[in-house]
């Protein structure tokens, strides 16, 4: 097609644009490069001035986020000789490890909680978004509205009722609770989205489905569910960083047993303020999860970033 | 929908066959599919709305529950309505929403714009751009204060590296006048790539055929720009601005890691604010009130933001 070479941009500006794309890629790095790094770094390191870039990378940030030290005399130090490398890292600030840090629990409440609402919103929005796209319901329109509209909500607003109603119901810092409150922040997302998917799903598949005997359970899990997969685990991903990330709820909602990592990881404390390898050590821990998930996934991310307006 | 569906194939099927669809009817299923998701909202959205309205016409305080609850008719909206603590909170909030979405708009348009050019690699970069936004802004925010530590930050570092200026001199998070602009900058830094990622779907929705025809009209490129690509794209844009502000409008998370509202109150969004009188004043039917004030707000303001963004659709 000859028209088309009108619109193909030339090999300048192809360069020019590349430039400055690349530019700002190098300097939104910054930040995430820095966290990176800091967890390998050494406290005295971390806080040089000029900022360290060569620095001996050492693993006491991460020790740090996993145990729990207290300080000994030099006597206990001598009878008891260290007994793993970790050990030795903690010993030349004459100290020992006495246990784990509260890190691990936190953590795995984040993956169970971040799962578990992420599980339970793309179920039941699955099935809400096929209802909404194949059959008649009353108001439709209106309750996609409402649907979304959930949204709009402050977290602190919606977080005064739900205090109450959780404390009264026994909810309040459980797994359950949290699950339950980010299914329902997350489901007007997912019914949204996977509506979109649902639609592009031709339906004469289900009706020559149904002919062949099939009932509309049937027709549902064993041919509109396959078809939806791609558009499923796109949804879920969204659902699940959403839910990973969440903080608000998670901070005034919590205060332990189910408590998830955002709001633990800034209160890592060390000597003399925030342990900031340590705080980086967790932030990276915490951070990589989702962004293999977004480096995996790109080809996905557009698609359900604008609820399936852009086909490709 | 459904039961035309239902119609057609047992109209174009012998009796035999169509008698063969069985199992629960299309309307049952249709409420056992949405029913839960409704229940869900309606106990986990809803009632608690209809309850904060409740307890914005009272004096209660959920950390005294058995002190006896008044009813104070309108006074918590009226205290509310004249606290000029409050309306500086509005004003700070305002400041932060225009410049996030000026700064975001912009960069996030002109990105759009150059990866649209389908350099080598563009994919590539495109996804490192978005990796801030789908990051815990809470923890996040936490580790910018690292950066933007006058001594040891490398935010300060590089900016007095670039203009010689001692890098101690300025403070980002302690100084009155700085401290928007450190929330404004780490905002717009997560979420410029999700305004950019809105835009490049309104881009690649342009068909090209509509610059062919420009172009046989000899209409200039710039020309082609305003007449053609902003226009198309201007429906993505304002949805884009519907979202980020929106987002922002209850943003809590950032500026509780980042600035917790300080120094003074000059970072005190109304979010924090609300926060402090719901969860550290405990004064919960005053915050009952102050939430639904944000949330007729936030409402108000979408619904006729919606509006104008179909009339722009239409056109």
């Amino acid at each position: 097609m000859a028209a088309h070479s009108i619109n193909e941009p030339s090999r300048r500006q192809k360069t020019i644009a590349g430039t400055l794309v690349i530019a700002y890629a190098l300097i939104t790095m910054i930040p995430l490069a820095w966290i990176f790094i800091t967890g390998f770094k050494s406290p005295s390191d971390a806080i040089a001035y000029p900022p360290k870039i060569v620095f001996e990378p050492t693993l006491e940030g991460y020790v740090n986020l996993f145990t729990q030290r207290t300080r000994q005399t030099q006597e206990f130090l001598d009878a008891n000789p260290p007994e793993a490398w970790y050990d030795e890292i903690v010993r030349q600030y004459d100290m020992v490890i006495v246990g784990p840090s509260k890190f691990g629990e936190r953590f795995l409440n984040s993956v169970i909680i971040g799962f578990g609402s992420t599980f339970l919103s793309v179920f039941l929005g699955t099935l809400a978004a096929y209802a909404f796209s194949r059959f008649r319901i009353p108001l439709a329109d209106d309750l996609l509205f409402f649907i979304l509209s959930t949204r709009m909500m402050p977290p602190i607003a919606v977080a005064i009722p739900i205090f109450l109603m959780y404390r009264e119901l026994g909810l309040s810092d459980t797994h359950l609770g949290m699950i339950l409150l980010y299914t329902a922040v997350n489901i007007s997302l997912a019914v949204w989205l996977l509506k979109g998917f649902i639609d592009e799903i031709p339906r004469e598949y289900e009706e020559a489905a149904l002919i062949d005997g099939y009932t509309r359970f049937q027709a549902f899990y064993k041919i509109v569910l396959p078809q939806a997969a791609t558009g499923i685990a796109s949804t879920a991903i969204f659902c699940l960083i959403f839910a990973w990330n969440e903080y608000a709820f998670a901070v005034l909602l919590t205060s332990g047993t189910a408590q998830t990592a955002p709001p633990f990881i800034p209160t890592i404390i060390g000597v003399g303020g925030l342990d900031w390898p340590a705080v980086a050590a967790g932030a990276t821990l915490f951070l990589v999860p989702v962004m293999v998930f977004t480096i995996v996934l790109r080809k996905h991310l557009l698609r359900g970033i604008t609820f399936g307006a852009v086909r490709k | 929908m459904a039961d035309s569906t239902m119609d057609r194939v047992a109209q174009a099927t012998p009796p035999k066959v169509a008698h063969k669809i069985k199992g629960l009817s299309d309307r049952a299923i249709a409420w056992i599919f949405v029913g839960p998701t409704i229940f869900l909202l309606l106990a986990i959205n809803i009632f608690p709305l209809i309850w904060t309205i409740n307890l914005s016409f009272t004096n209660f305080r959920a950390n005294r529950p058995n002190r006896e609850v008044d009813y104070v008719g309108l006074r918590n909206y009226e205290r509310i309505l004249t606290d000029s603590d409050i309306w500086m909170t509005m004003q700070a909030t305002a400041h932060f929403l225009f410049w996030t979405i000026a700064l975001q708009v912009v960069i996030g348009f002109a990105l759009a714009y150059l990866i649209n050019k389908k350099f080598k690699g563009n994919d590539l970069w495109t996804t490192i751009i978005v990796l801030p936004m789908m990051l815990s802004p809470a923890v996040v925010g936490n580790f910018w204060t690292f950066l933007y530590q006058p001594q040891i930050g490398v935010f300060n570092y590089i900016i007095s590296f670039f203009t010689g200026a001692d890098p101690s001199s300025f403070e980002m998070i302690g100084s009155v006048t700085l401290a928007p602009w450190a929330i404004i900058i780490v905002d717009t830094w997560m979420w410029t790539p999700f305004v950019m990622l809105i835009c490049l779907a309104g881009l690649r929705s342009i068909p090209d055929y509509i610059y062919e025809a420009a172009e046989i009209d000899r209409a200039s490129k710039f020309r082609q720009f305003w007449t053609i690509t902003v226009p198309m794209v201007l429906p993505f844009l304002m949805l884009a601005v519907l979202f980020r502000g929106i987002e922002n409008f209850k943003m809590f998370d950032l500026v509780v890691q980042l600035t917790g509202g300080g120094p003074g109150t000059v970072t005190e969004l109304t979010s924090i604010n609300l926060k402090r009188e719901a969860f550290e004043k405990w004064r919960t039917g005053y915050a009952s009130a102050y939430a639904i004030i944000l949330f007729v707000t936030v409402f108000g303001l979408a619904s006729i933001y919606v509006k104008a963004l179909n009339k722009v659709k239409e056109r």
